[in-house]
């Protein structure tokens, strides 16, 4: 299994550069990940997205979808792709530390 | 790490205005701006249904011939099943978190895909722009469709 270096740190991802163990992440690996992700900041606004992942991941044992995440979340459809162009659910979970969500919806 | 993403751009063409016509064209489209994938729908005849705002809360599963139902064609005829059917099949999806199709449009417009009426159905249908549900955001020619899809891949439902 890959591993890599967030905050100086080594964690096992998996071939995408998705977390595999949540509990390696921590909120400095964030901003990195985001950067690798193609976001150069994260505002107040993404870590409402990020926290949420994290917290659904906790209580469900899988990341949210885009559906859930826009009428739960407290973050719109239209803004959660203005925060995450290349696909919310997706982005947010890799940034949040969380395993690839797998859903059709 | 691997990137595994090469479609760039996807249009899909819904030809049908029937429940399994409709829904899996919503969940490409959606899938694909999941993805990061640029997505547009392009909704042709019977297809226009499911912008048509009289109509869109109305889609129903085709009961007469359709093999793929496993019902007598006889009783897919008789009054009151397709609706008994079709909400059958709607509160299946509703568990998977699969949306009613007005909300998926809405969701699906949110994403930033396109959503684009046929202009020959609209023509053939007698319909206008205000028939149509807010969140399309032309009637356009095929001509119009074909640049607009240009450069990615096209997917006929």
């Amino acid at each position: 299994m890959p591993t890599t270096t967030y905050d100086n740190t080594g964690v096992p991802i998996d071939d995408e550069g998705f977390f595999t163990d949540p509990a390696r992440w921590t909120e400095p690996m964030a901003e990195q990940i985001a950067k690798e992700a193609g976001i150069d900041a994260l505002t107040d606004r993404h870590w409402i997205v990020i926290r949420f992942m994290r917290d659904q991941y906790a209580a469900k044992g899988t990341g949210p979808t885009v559906r859930v995440l826009g009428k739960v979340s407290g973050v719109s459809v239209k803004e959660l792709y203005q925060l995450f162009p290349k696909g919310p659910a997706k982005t947010a979970a890799k940034i949040a530390g969380i395993p690839k969500p797998r859903g059709c919806i | 790490m691997a990137d595994t993403a090469t479609i760039e751009k996807v249009s899909v063409i819904v030809s049908k205005g029937s429940l399994e016509g409709i829904y899996p064209a919503l969940i490409m489209a959606n899938g694909a701006r999941a993805e990061g994938i640029e997505a547009e729908l392009f909704f042709t005849f019977f297809g226009l249904d499911a912008i048509t705002k009289k109509r869109w809360e109305h889609i129903k599963l085709a009961t007469v011939g359709n093999p793929g139902l496993h019902l007598p064609t006889l009783l897919g005829g008789v009054p009151g099943v397709p609706g008994l059917v079709t909400r059958q099949m709607e509160h299946k999806m509703d568990k998977l978190d699969i949306p009613p199709i007005p909300e998926f449009i809405e969701m699906i417009a949110d994403t930033g895909a396109g959503i684009y009426a046929c202009k020959a159905s609209v023509d053939l249908f007698e319909l206008a722009k205000e028939d149509l549900v807010e969140q399309v955001q032309g009637i356009i020619t095929v001509g119009e469709f074909y640049q607009h899809a240009a450069g990615g891949q096209i997917i006929y439902t």
